[in-house]
């Protein structure tokens, strides 16, 4: 993929001005009819998804103290998985949006709210709801593009070491919760350099999110194993699979949301003075939804309606659904693309990007089972060449 | 929800121990606290939040019903004459309001009662009176408030009371302010006879000899001023009086009893602040919170931010508790009962109360 704006074919090259305000004028007809009729439904549904998940999670952790006998350990294990899910994607990843904050109960709001995550809440609200939601899929403004750790676009220059890409990728995704600490943290920029490690306001964050890890840490691989007695190693076992599959499954769920192939990338200057029909234009490109069964859309958090999602981040998550028709039709009324696909769809073209970016530019494409062995030559010149031959033979394709 | 509460060490092995056992608990629920587990069970246990579970609702006139309220195990009992704040959830969203206690302190299931007179368009009595099922779970606060009888009763007692305002005299009334040693006269108005709260406990008591009534049907007899009641009960200024009602009942008695240079006599319970002036509004931003909110010039900065999501300290909604006082950083803000404008230069933090003041410009609130 390229940024828009330097795409031969621009996909809203055909919207006037016009149109594009007017479109904002929908959307935010659409937002406002949400929120008025938010109610005692509403309430009930999140309260009930809290109830069951609580529940869920205790039952599981209390089969678990028996996980030496395999049914126990198999039934606690997969039982704490999805309560884990549950409680990052329905519940704190939506409640951290403010989705519930117009019910004004203290113990379902977003500054009062904290999760089973190793990034403390405030800390990922300020790089997901303020970065990330407000610079989408900018290029060098939207680190969630890749984590700042991963090519994600054909105009960054490869190198040789973006061919781990997939790798890389892969032991994000098992760690994810680890990685969003760092990522929320920018590790990265922030150890860099010596000034940078020992600024105070770096290292109170830092000892927040080691607190938080030592906490949760302490209690799925510590705490709940010493409970669980003769059977500790079980129960360590029991939870670290399901942090794995949790990790997996929202990494999987958060790569579906912008990294699909068709997704839109933009450039940095094109969102200086945008207005606001540009910003939820913006927002309708850069986003792909999950098709699926109503189970699917609990599970993923709703972030299956990741259009809708990022129109509306504070709109509660169970009313997506009932919007999606109607998004789809502004979409469809317009001329634009409304990217939708199920599960593993989304998922195999979010990693074949991932592969495809990790190789020089037009290499995979350029690829075929009989001129396989001169381009797997280039590729390994390309890799133990300088600049200047991986230039060369990049011109030369 | 996962605000760690500090444990003070404490020189009782029992309760150290309790707070170790605390502790352990707070590391097997993290990053949810224990409480957030026990709720799902018991939600009036003690320890918990201050919660009550309405037990029935009983209707008194075609507006107006008494809530039998069982308290959580941390309620402390109340003095008859004080208030409760209740915090309900009215379509989905959480309204805290204050509603006097009527019940008899030594009710034997342990109950407590509040009379809430639904009234036109409001939110919460009309979903308290019409809507609300028994079963209800709702948040509690401690009873508050400083209306009430001295421990040394007063030889003779005046209640001056209009529509909804019996209640806090029936709370009275109910816990023998009528007792020997005092001589209790009641007046009382309505719109009509049908609309008396508690008319036939009243008029009983008025039957047995233990106070005077005087019942006022404005429908029919008009409002009543202070010199009718100065005609209905001739020595009324001998009398410790307590009044409650609408604000300008309220007001003309205060005028009475200060032309009679007997202010210390009258003690008052509003129901509602009196908005006097209201002027320009601004925009009213809320660092902690991340929150932006354009308030009007007639709106408290506590509605227009509890509209806007933000979760704000209140206490009585109407300038008496003090419970709702935040610093303003900088910004100017007009008291709505008498317009007064206080102002904050940056770094002054003046402590402002944001159920009676609006916005009067643009302002930075600290929370
Ligand atoms: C210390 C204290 C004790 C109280 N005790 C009782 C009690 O025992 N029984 C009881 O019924 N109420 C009592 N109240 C009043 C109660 O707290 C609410 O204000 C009242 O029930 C109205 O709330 P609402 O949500 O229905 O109205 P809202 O939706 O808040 O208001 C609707 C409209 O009515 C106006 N309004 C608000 N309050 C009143 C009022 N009291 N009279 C007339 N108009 C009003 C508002 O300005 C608005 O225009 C007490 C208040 C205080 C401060
Ligand atoms: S809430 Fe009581 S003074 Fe403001």
């Amino acid at each position: 993929m390229t940024a828009l704006q330097k795409k031969p074919e621009n996909p809203i090259a055909h919207l006037s001005a016009e149109d594009i305000e007017i479109i904002g004028k929908e959307l935010d007809t659409i937002r406002q009819e949400v929120r008025d009729s938010l109610g005692e439904d509403d309430a009930t549904y999140i309260r009930r998804v809290i109830d069951v998940q609580r529940k869920l999670e205790l039952g599981s952790r209390a089969a678990l103290l028996a996980s030496m006998f395999p049914p126990a350990w198999l039934i606690g294990t997969v039982g704490l998985s999805v309560a884990k899910i549950l409680e990052n994607m329905e519940i704190g990843h939506n409640i951290l949006h403010g989705q519930w904050d117009w019910m004004r109960d203290p113990k379902i709001h977003s500054t009062t709210w904290e999760w089973d995550m190793a990034s403390p809440a405030a800390q990922w609200k300020h790089s997901h709801n303020e970065l990330h939601h407000t610079y989408t899929n900018v290029i060098g403004k939207d680190n969630d593009l890749g984590y700042g750790i991963m090519r994600v676009d054909e105009d960054q220059r490869w190198h040789p070491l973006y061919l781990a890409q997939p790798l890389w990728n892969f032991i994000n995704a098992c760690f994810f919760e680890y990685g969003i600490a760092a990522y929320d943290l920018e590790l990265g920029k922030n150890l860099a350099t010596k000034k940078r490690r020992s600024n105070p306001e770096f290292r109170a964050a830092a000892t927040q999110v080691l607190k938080k890890i030592r906490n949760q840490a302490g209690k799925d691989y510590l705490i709940h194993p010493i409970l669980s007695g003769p059977s500790f190693l079980p129960t360590l076992a029991a939870n670290f699979t399901a942090n794995v599959v949790r990790n997996l499954w929202s990494h999987s769920v958060i790569m579906c949301g912008h990294f699909p192939e068709g997704v839109e990338t933009f450039e940095k200057t094109s969102i200086d003075g945008e207005t606001r029909g540009e910003w939820y234009v913006r927002q309708m490109l850069g986003s792909a939804n999950i098709s699926g069964s109503k189970a699917m859309h609990l599970m993923t958090g709703n972030l299956s309606h990741q259009v809708e999602h990022h129109l509306f981040p504070d709109l509660p998550s169970n009313r997506y659904a009932e919007i999606a028709p109607r998004v789809k039709d502004i979409f469809d009324r317009y001329g634009l693309t409304y990217h939708s696909a199920p599960l593993y769809t989304q998922v195999a073209s979010a990693w074949h990007k991932v592969i495809r970016l990790s190789l020089p530019n037009g290499w995979l494409a350029a690829t075929t089972p009989k001129n396989a062995p001169a381009q797997i030559v280039k590729l390994v010149r390309m890799t133990t060449g300088g600049p200047k031959v991986r230039r060369a033979l990049q011109q030369a394709a | 929800m996962a605000t760690t509460v500090p444990h003070p060490s404490s020189a009782r092995p029992w309760t150290a121990l309790r707070d170790r056992l605390l502790k352990v608990a707070e590391l097997v629920t993290t990053p949810l606290l224990p409480t957030d587990y026990l709720d799902l069970v018991d939600p009036l246990r003690s320890g918990a939040d201050l919660r009550g579970r309405i037990e029935a609702v009983q209707h008194e006139t075609r507006d107006a019903a008494t809530l039998v309220i069982r308290p959580g195990r941390g309620w402390r009992t109340h003095t008859p004459g004080q208030y409760i704040r209740l915090g309900i959830d009215v379509n989905g969203v959480r309204q805290w309001r204050a509603y006097s206690v009527t019940s008899d302190l030594g009710r034997q299931d342990g109950c407590i009662t509040i009379t809430v007179k639904a009234i036109p368009d409001g939110k919460v009595s009309n979903h308290l009176v019409h809507r609300t099922r028994p079963g209800t779970v709702i948040q509690l606060d401690q009873a508050a408030g400083e209306f009430v009888l001295p421990a040394e009763r007063p030889g003779k007692a005046l209640f001056i009371t209009a529509g909804s305002g019996i209640t806090p005299v029936m709370g009275m009334l109910r816990n023998r302010a009528h007792d020997d040693a005092t001589d209790v006269v009641l007046v009382h108005s309505a719109p009509t006879a049908d609309d008396v709260i508690f008319a036939g406990e009243l008029r009983a008591l008025a039957a047995g000899g233990r106070i005077r009534l005087v019942e006022r049907h404005t429908d029919a007899d008009g409002m009543l001023d202070p010199a009718t009641i100065a005609e209905l009960v001739p020595d009324l200024h001998e009398r410790s009086t307590y009044a409650c009602g609408p604000v300008g009942m309220l007001e003309a008695l205060e005028a009475h009893w200060e032309t009679a240079a007997l202010t210390d006599r009258l003690y008052t319970e509003r129901f509602r602040p009196r908005v006097l002036v209201t002027g320009e509004g601004g925009t009213v931003s809320f660092a902690r919170s991340g929150t932006t909110v354009d308030a009007d010039g007639a709106t408290p900065i506590l509605d227009a931010a509890e509209d806007a999501g933000v979760l704000m300290p209140s206490g009585c909604r109407m300038g008496i508790c003090y419970g709702c006082v935040l610093p303003l950083r900088e910004g100017a803000v007009r008291d709505l009962r008498n317009g007064e404008i206080t102002t904050a230069a940056p770094g002054d933090g003046v402590l402002i109360q944001t159920c009676v003041s609006a916005a009067a410009g643009a302002c930075d609130i600290d929370h």
